[in-house]
This record gives structure tokens, sequence and C-alpha cells, in this order.
């Protein structure tokens, strides 16, 4: 199998008064199916580099293949129609359409693909709210949604396309406790059924519910290794429930 | 991205700030509201311009004493005394591109009839000068050949002295006096309103010229004006340069010496008006201009502000495959929505302004489909024009930068 992402000495240098190297030669591969979490302190580059894999940023040299395609020296447009094809995003801050319903977020991404691909989006993207659990809430506006449910949304905008791969970046940086458990879950599961995943995160907590953790410390990949004792969200939350009470 | 998906987004985004909108469109609403108004302002003079002066008369050539005033150093039309009687008869005889010719000579004074006063002009003519004025009577007839020769008093009433002197009763066989001759009133002329000078028209007694010059001025031959038709209007120049070339002859000009008499023409007098009101809508076409540039600026403004304000939106879009043009039609067509919009709303505007203006202030409003759609063409190009800028900074924004904006 071709590995979904494969980097060679990608390199990021932001020319400040001095040059700020944000990554320095980062080597990753990652196969189809896996679900891996990028730990590391603040300012050890993780964001740069989802920004490159997510096709958001292109690296200062290197190369990387996305699906078996060199994307590393693609134009703006080039990369759009990547992003919209091949790549769905989670953010922290949710970042949903304000004012807009739930369905209409949801289709985005559908809105602006370029294939025929999609025919009826509105129906898929009504799928794809029912698989995160919202199918009752499709007309609801963000700010009529807590925000686990904001982030359900999210995910089921970054499923709206059948990515090849989906981007996560501290997505459960605004949540608590119970609600990160919850959308952990929601990744497992969508990883279970086949789904690439790759988060970033800060809390060694949240990287012990993916299978393999890759760290980084300035700009540099540290340690790469499978996680030993895979938790799993789900189990978790329910003990949570119980010994919290809530 | 589908045109109507792009225009739905722009319908909620306009209406998601309702107030801003319709505060921004302001200045388009004025500004078209302005040029579609003036235009029918101008379009409106224009027609009842054409309509005065084609109630002076048909194909009219006016041939008046003194030397024309574009003939250098004037000395004021109707200073000299140079046309005659002989002068108006030469012109029948020989100029055979005219078809009616009517000397004429005025005498003011004060006149008495029906137990009334009024002071009027009795205006000597020949009967062809009802042709030259494309004039009609009302009741009883004009004065014949015969009378004109006999110099008859028989005097035809213009519908103002009519009303004066004789408000209650038929004026036709009633007796009148000017400057205490006795007249014998034959008829009455049909009403003509004002000039396009804005004088009254049908304030005047209408005598034969004959009558006027033996009885009233005592004088025989000298005459105020001619008043000739040429026989189609694309006649009117050659007629002139004939009616020019026998007066000429006739006042033993010789070369190189200037008239002693000048010849107007209605197409002149057209020209010369049509030319006053093209200045005007020319100058208020330019108000119209600036309050559109205007208004073309606050939408660029408000654009402006609006793409600072959903730089994350932005982020969004771009983060999930929008390109740069998806991202630059959304804004332009937005723009282009408002100033439209406001075009609309401009165009009912003016509707509303013109049918106030016709109700209310009696002036003649034109509202031509071809206006309607400019304006609107106008502010659709504005919307473009201004809403450009605003649009290609949206579609530039890194996309990282706005995804981070707060
Ligand atoms: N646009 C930028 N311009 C300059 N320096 C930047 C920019 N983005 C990130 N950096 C720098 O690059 C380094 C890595 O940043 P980042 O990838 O955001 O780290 P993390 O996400 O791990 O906190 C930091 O030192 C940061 O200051
Ligand atoms: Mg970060």
């Amino acid at each position: 199998m071709q590995p979904v992402i494969q980097t060679s000495q990608l390199r990021k240098t932001y020319q400040l008064a001095e040059p700020v190297h944000a990554l320095r030669s980062v080597d990753i591969t990652i196969q189809p199916g896996e679900f891996v979490s990028i730990m590391g302190a603040s300012g050890s580059g993780k964001s740069t580099l989802m920004n490159i894999i997510g096709c958001l940023d292109r690296p200062t040299s290197g190369n990387y293949k996305l699906d078996g395609i060199e994307v590393s020296g693609m134009g703006r447009d080039q990369r759009a129609d990547i992003r919209n094809q091949k790549i769905g995003f989670v953010f922290q801050g949710f970042n949903l359409l304000a004012r807009t319903s739930a369905l209409a977020n949801v289709e985005l991404p559908l809105v602006y693909h370029r294939g025929k691909a999609f025919r009826n989006s509105a129906q898929r993207a009504k799928k794809c709210l029912e698989r995160v659990g919202l199918g009752n809430r499709m007309d609801h506006h963000p700010s009529q949604l807590s925000g686990g449910q904001q982030q359900r949304v999210a995910i089921a905008r970054a499923l709206v396309n059948e990515p090849t791969l989906i981007l996560a970046d501290e997505p459960t940086g605004n949540l608590d406790t119970r609600t990160s458990l919850d959308i952990m879950g929601l990744f497992q599961e969508l990883n279970e059924e086949g789904a690439t995943i790759l988060i970033v995160t800060h809390e060694p907590e949240i990287a012990t519910y993916t299978k393999r953790c890759i760290e980084m410390r300035d700009g540099l990949v540290v340690a790469d290794n499978q996680v030993e004792k895979q938790r799993n969200a789900r189990t978790d939350l329910a003990n949570f429930t119980t010994v919290t009470g809530i | 991205m589908k045109l109507w998906k792009l225009l739905e987004a722009a319908r909620q985004s306009l209406l998601k700030n309702k107030t801003r909108s319709a505060l921004t469109m302001f200045g388009i609403i004025i500004g078209v509201a302005a040029v579609i108004v003036m235009m029918a302002m101008g379009t409106g003079a224009q027609k009842n311009i054409e309509e005065r002066i084609s109630s002076m008369g048909t194909n009219l050539l006016m041939i008046r004493n003194g030397t024309n005033s574009r003939g250098g150093v004037s000395r004021g039309a109707g200073s000299s005394r140079s046309l005659t009687m002989e002068d108006a008869d030469a012109i029948r005889r020989e100029a055979n591109l005219v078809v009616a010719v009517s000397p004429t000579v005025s005498v003011s004074g004060q006149v008495i009839g029906g137990g009334k006063n009024w002071y009027t002009q009795a205006q000597g003519v020949h009967m062809d000068y009802l042709y030259n004025r494309s004039w009609d009577l009302t009741e009883g007839s004009m004065f014949t050949d015969a009378e004109l020769r006999a110099r008859a008093k028989v005097a035809v009433l213009g519908s103002t002295v009519a009303e004066n002197l004789f408000p209650d009763q038929s004026p036709i066989g009633q007796s009148i006096r000017i400057r205490n001759v006795p007249f014998k009133v034959i008829g009455t002329l049909e009403k003509k309103g004002q000039s396009s000078f804005g004088r009254d028209q049908d304030d005047l007694i209408l005598i034969p010229v004959t009558t006027a010059l033996f009885r009233l001025v005592g004088d025989r031959q000298w005459v105020s004006d001619i008043y000739a038709s040429a026989r189609t209007i694309e006649d009117t120049e050659a007629a002139t340069e004939q009616i020019t070339e026998i007066l000429r002859r006739n006042h033993k000009l010789i070369d190189g010496q200037e008239d002693d008499f000048n010849i107007r023409t209605q197409t002149e007098l057209t020209e010369m008006f049509t030319s006053t009101t093209a200045a005007l809508t020319q100058l208020l076409m330019w108000i119209a201009f600036v309050s559109l540039i205007v208004g073309g600026v606050g939408v660029m403004n408000i654009m402006l502000v609006s793409v600072t304000e959903r730089t994350r939106e932005i982020g969004v879009r771009v983060s999930v495959g929008a390109r740069g043009s998806d991202i630059l039609y959304q804004f332009l067509i937005e723009a282009i929505a408002l100033s439209f919009t406001g075009g609309v709303a401009g165009v009912l505007l003016s509707w509303g302004v013109a049918h106030f203006m016709e109700t209310q202030q009696g002036m003649t409003m034109i509202i031509e489909t071809w206006v309607v759609a400019a304006a609107l063409g106008v502010s659709v190009s504005i919307g473009l024009i201004f809403g450009l800028f605003p649009a290609y900074k949206a579609a530039q924004l890194d996309p990282i930068d706005a995804l981070r904006h707060e």
C-alpha cells in the first residue's frame, strides 16, 4: 500500500530579524488506516508541520507526497483542490461559519468541489451529521450548539468529502475532560471504520487514545512509537461518568 | 461555486447587516435617482421646447431689420429700417422655395371695445401670417385679399384680447377702436399660450398690414418684420439664401457690404434652446456622477470592513478548498448585489420623485427606458469597480493567518 503521508527532509524557516527554524528536516511516513498523534511543547513546530501536511502552507525545502502525489511544489489553486478532495480539517476553535446552519456548514466543502463526485451534496452532508450523532440538530446554528456538538459538526464537515486524511489541530483544546473523551471516542470509531487520522496535541492524555505517537521538539522529530497501552475513550467516558456522577 | 449559491450567500450576508447595507446603499440610491430625475427633467424640458418652437409656425423664417448680430459689430436687431412692402412682394414673386410671405408692422396702444379698455398690440399682417405661424381661427374668418388691398378696418382678435374685451359675448361683428380708429371684429384666433420666451402670444390683434401702415402708422412702406415659410423644413437653408439674394439686390448692397437685415430660422432657435438644456443636463449629470462615485466609495469602505470582519470565514472557506477566485467572486458579487439593490431602489425613488414633480409642480418628466437600463448598468459597474479591490484583498489572504485571526 502506498503511504498517505511521506515527507523527507521537510524544512520550514521563517525569515524574521533572525531566521526561525520551525521545522528542521522532518521525515514522517504514515500508512492508510493509522491513527497518529503529534505531541510536543508549545513552539515545537506541531502546527507548522500540520499546516504543511494539510497543504495550507508550503515547506521551505524538502519533499512531501500526499497519497502518492508530490504536493510541495504546487501552487495555490492546486493546493486548494487537494485540500478539497483529500483532506478534512478539524480545528481547536471549531471554525464553523456563524449564522449558518449545521447542515450548511457541513456542506461547505462540497460547494467548492470541482468534480461531479457529489451530486446530492445536502444528502451527503445530512448523512455525515447523522454519523456524528447530530441528525436532529441539522438546522441549528453554531451558537445554539454546545462546544462538543460544534466540534462534532466540524468533524462531520471533515468527513463530507470522503478525505484520504483527517487532520485535527488540538481538537480537544477548547473542551472539558468529558467532552474531550467523547470526541476522542468519535475519532477512534472513525479510525476503526478505516479513516486515517492525524491529531496534534500537547496533552499526553489525549495521545494515549491514538495508536502511534510522534514527539517533536524544536522542529525535530525526537520520538516515534506505537502507543503501548492504547486506551478506549468510550470505556473511559463510561467510567468517568460513574466516578463523577455527571 | 455555482452562481445561485454565490447570490444566495450575498443575499444572506447583506441581510445580516440590514441597517449597514441600507446606509451603504444610500449614496447609490441618491445617485441613481438623481441621474434618472435629471434625465427625465431634461427630456421633458426638451420636449416642451420643441413643442413651443414648433408652435411658433411652419418652417418659419423670420426676417428682421438690422444686421445679423453674428456679423461683427451689431447695431441691434430692428434698430434700422430697411425692410419694405416691396421686399415682401419681391420675395413672394421670386423665391420659389418660399410658400407664404407676411410683412408685419406692430402698433401698440389702448384698445377700446365692449365698454372695456385693454392695452395691447395691433399687428398689421398679410393673410399668409396664419400659415406662417400655423395658426387657426376659432370663430369668424380672416380678412380677404380684397380687404387687404382696400385697407379695410377689420380685425381678428387674439384670445387674450377677446376674453378681456368681450368676456360674456362673441366678439364677432362688434366694433373696437384701436388708437381711436374704429375696426370691425371679423374673427378670433385659437389660443397659442406662452412663447418659448415667456410672452403671451395671444395678447394681440391682427389687422391688414396695409391698414396698419396707412391708417395707424402713417408711413407707407417700412415694415418691422417679414414672416416667411420655407416650402419644406429641408428647404430652410436654400430659402434663406434666396431671400438674402433678393433683399441684397433690392437694398442695392454691394459685395462685401453687410446685410441690413437678418434671418432667423426655426431650426436655429431649436438648436439654441437645445444647447442651453444640454448644458444644464450635463452639469446635473456631473453632480449625479459625483454622488455615484461617493456611493461607490461607500460600497468599497463597507466591503473592506466586511472582509476584515470575516477574515476567519475566509480562512475556513479556503481551508476546505475554496480557491482565491471563489473568494474573489463571492465578495465581488456581494458588492454588486449591494450597489444593484441600491440602483433598483434609486429607480423606484426616481419614479416617485418624477411623479411628484409632474403632479405637484406641473413639470413635464419623461423617463426613458434606456436611462433606467443605463442607471442600473452603472450601479452594477460601480459594484464591480469598487468591489474589486476589497474582493482582491480577501482572495489574497493567507489561509493560516486568516484562520488565526481573532
Ligand atoms: N508565521 C510565522 N512567522 C514566524 N514564526 C512563526 C510563524 N509561525 C510559527 N512560527 C514559529 O515557529 C515555531 C513553531 O511554531 P508552531 O508550529 O506554531 O508550534 P506549535 O504548534 O508546536 O506550538 C515557533 O517558534 C513559532 O514562533
Ligand atoms: Mg500549535
